[in-house]
């Protein structure tokens, strides 16, 4: 079976055109490692500002953005020369960050000062700041973009934004340490990872109430081993992906029970995760091993392993083919 | 104005929980020493707020979580003197607090205990190491978030035993506190695998701490006191005192390296964690109160953010009703050590992870891996449940 998984990826390495890149920030060796997924092998390593973490493509996909924590600042990466070309102004230590659909506005966790930051993208400056809980870190978009989720670590609560007024209009209190919200694509729930707590709370965002838990239980492992961070949600809704940390496993979750069906033992504290454009393969960043692991989706396999730099953290995944 | 009639309306609606919409006042005592105590080197010299800085930083965290919640807590400090009765300052901070953080000697901590235990107060233990606090002296509305002797000794046994450093040349200082952390050391030592190969004791004749040509006799004493030992690997130190152990590294007779209280130090916190996120409450701390943050502040942080998370999670006030949950099965708290803290239901002491650290950076993070248990790991460090003494009442 496992053969069989293999022979279908080199099939797929034999035709270029089918050809995915991916870009990865690593975190300790302040650089960023483009993955072609044709043939699964690291292309080019692209030097950064310090500690690179959050990291992702602009909508066009022709820059990605990669959060530099320790510099303050926001870079963007020509897609094309695979160089860094400019600077944007987020505020003080950025860690994570989301866009709108129409890719017009970036809003940047900052974990310091906690607020967060609004950015025009198309100017390329700072629109203003929003003041949200304790080390503000998740952040994701309704579908409809009327919503900004933000999820704040030491305060415990997702923030419901009003996007137009930019106004706090909830906050849902979640299980400790929420690193990582992921809404449905049908926008009926939105999962929030909670790294300490060892949980992932279902909200219903219309009523702002937890309606469910996703918990886990890894037979031989401690309940603290068990942090999840990463979210993936396939796009039929149907199947989440849930990165479980220094469990060194990614959950499969049934979308319909919040139940998990089966744990993939991946590299070592994984991080992050990014699917390829046609939802047949999931790439995990795996922190302490310094890989990233290639998730078969269909046959929730672990199919290969590429080494990257010191401490992957996040991973995008560029929106077309390779050029 | 509006402030000042904030702060007894939020009182009574603490007590009675009546309007959700009007914001309640949580009142937070901190009850330490006036004073501090001298150490061998200067850079270790704690600062006048060691303790209630961390508090203070914990009340603003509490607050920005607080303002999503109706909830606004405020801190009272109380400093006892040479001579003032430490019942009298507690009972005195107990009228407008319900929780009160203690950085106090265990004795005090204990009359405090007994005083408040009818008046419902919750205290919290964010000095005392003392285990006998949580063994035939454990009391039922204290919770500790100081870490035990055996707590640390055992951490620092684990981090020795699995570098292979298992021959240990013991020194003691004369003082009662370093004679208990010489209990702990021995009994980690036995747990653990490790040989204490001799004990020595280094007498405490006095002196200042504090000379103009120091180092020189310094240099000539250390190593004569290191001589002659038998075969050794790592030279532990149990100087609670702070009479000698910082004057070891780099001076014994062998060219070992020294573990305990100088060299590699085991520690609640320390100023150099940057894992886990810490480095976000570091530079808060730093930010707030412009020094940076001890194991002490972080205690005591850890106590005051505790109260905050029982306060978000029960959505109250109450001090029974956030007692309780904080003493219940659901409860644990964040404190940027990578996992997970809880309270021993046994003895209410705080679970954490202990750093072993060397005044510049974490060198690690104890329990080691390999150092295994049926319930949690973080129960590999001091005395578990089989072995408690505690009844709690």
């Amino acid at each position: 079976m496992l053969r069989a998984g293999l022979l279908s990826g080199l099939v797929l390495a034999a035709a270029p055109a089918h050809g995915f890149i991916a870009y990865v920030s690593n975190e300790k060796s302040n650089t960023v490692s483009v993955i072609d997924t044709d043939g699964w092998t690291v292309t080019k390593t692209i030097k950064v500002g310090q500690r690179p973490r959050g990291i992702e493509f602009t909508r066009d996909g022709k820059f990605v953005m990669v959060a530099v924590g320790d510099d303050d600042s926001i870079q963007l990466i020509d897609a094309r020369t695979q160089a860094v070309v400019d600077t944007l102004p987020s505020g003080p230590d950025p860690e994570l960050f989301t866009q709108d659909a129409a890719g017009k506005t970036l809003y940047v966790a900052n974990e310091n000062d906690n607020t967060v930051t609004v950015i025009d993208l198309e100017k390329r400056a700072r629109l203003g700041d929003i003041q949200v809980g304790v080390e503000p870190e998740g952040m994701t978009v309704s579908p409809d973009g009327k919503t900004l989720i933000n999820t704040s670590e030491t305060t415990n609560m997702a923030h419901f934004i009003d996007t137009a007024s930019r106004q706090i209009v909830a906050n849902v209190l979640v299980d400790a340490r929420p690193r990582f919200a992921c809404y449905k694509h049908d926008a009926s729930e939105l999962w929030v990872s909670s790294e300490i707590g060892g949980t992932v709370s279902i909200v219903d965002p219309g009523k702002h109430e937890v309606i469910g838990k996703v918990t886990f239980e890894i037979p031989g492992l401690r309940k603290e081993a068990i942090q999840p961070v990463g979210i993936g949600m396939t796009k039929d809704d149907k199947t989440a992906f849930v990165a479980l940390g220094p469990a060194n496993r990614v959950a499969v979750v049934d979308t319909a029970t919040h139940k998990v069906t089966k744990y993939l033992l991946v590299g070592q504290r994984v991080w992050h995760m990014a699917f390829t454009p046609d939802e047949k393969y999931l790439l995990t960043t795996n922190g302490v091993s310094n890989d990233v692991s290639v998730i078969d989706v269909a046959a929730q396999k672990v199919i290969k392993t590429i080494q990257v730099g010191e401490l992957p953290w996040g991973i995008t995944m560029a929106p077309g083919i390779a050029p | 104005m509006i402030r000042w009639l904030l702060g007894p309306i939020g009182l009574c609606l603490a007590a009675a929980q009546a309007l959700a919409a009007d914001p309640v006042t949580i009142g937070v005592g901190y009850l330490g020493l006036a004073g501090t105590r001298s150490t061998l080197s200067l850079v270790e010299q704690p600062a006048e707020n060691d303790g209630v800085a961390g508090a203070k930083l914990a009340i603003e965290d509490n607050n920005t979580t607080g303002k999503f919640l109706g909830q606004r807590f405020a801190l009272e400090e109380h400093r006892i003197r040479e001579g003032e009765d430490p019942v009298q300052a507690a009972t005195a901070l107990a009228e407008h607090n319900g929780f009160i953080v203690a950085a106090l000697p265990a004795d005090a901590l204990l009359k405090v205990a007994d005083a408040l235990r009818d008046r419902g107060t919750l205290l919290f233990n964010a000095g005392a190491i003392d285990e006998r606090l949580r063994e035939a002296d454990c009391r039922a509305n204290v919770i500790h978030t100081a870490p035990t002797r055996s707590m640390l000794a055992d951490a620092l046994g684990q981090y020795l035993v699995w570098k292979k450093w298992s021959r240990w040349l013991l020194v003691v200082g004369s003082h009662d506190e370093d004679k208990l952390y010489a209990d702990a050391l021995r009994r980690a030592a036995a747990r653990f695998g490790a040989k204490i190969v001799q004990e020595r004791t280094f007498e405490d004749t006095g002196g200042a701490r504090r000379t103009d040509s120091g180092v020189t006799l310094i240099q000539r004493q250390m190593p004569v006191f290191t001589q002659q030992a038998p075969a050794y690997d790592v030279l532990v130190a149990a100087d609670e005192s702070e009479v000698f152990a910082a004057y070891l590294p780099y001076r014994t007779w062998d060219p070992r390296p020294v573990a305990g209280s100088a060299g590699l130090v085991p520690r609640s916190w320390d100023a150099a964690q940057d894992q886990w996120g810490a480095t976000q409450m570091q530079n808060r701390f730093i930010k707030l109160n412009a020094r940076r943050m001890t194991a002490l502040d972080m205690q005591a942080w850890t106590a005051v953010r505790m109260i905050g998370e029982a306060t978000s999670r029960t959505n109250s006030g109450e001090v029974k009703k956030v007692t309780d949950f904080i003493k219940g099965p659901n409860f644990e708290v964040a404190a940027f050590k990578g996992t997970r803290l809880t309270l021993r239901d046994w003895n209410l002491q705080l679970r954490q992870p202990i750093l072993l650290v060397d005044g510049r950076m974490v060198v690690s993070v104890s329990p080691q891996e390999g150092f295994l248990h049926q319930v949690s790991e973080l129960d590999t460090l001091g005395y578990d449940r089989p072995e408690s003494k505690c009844k709690l009442k």
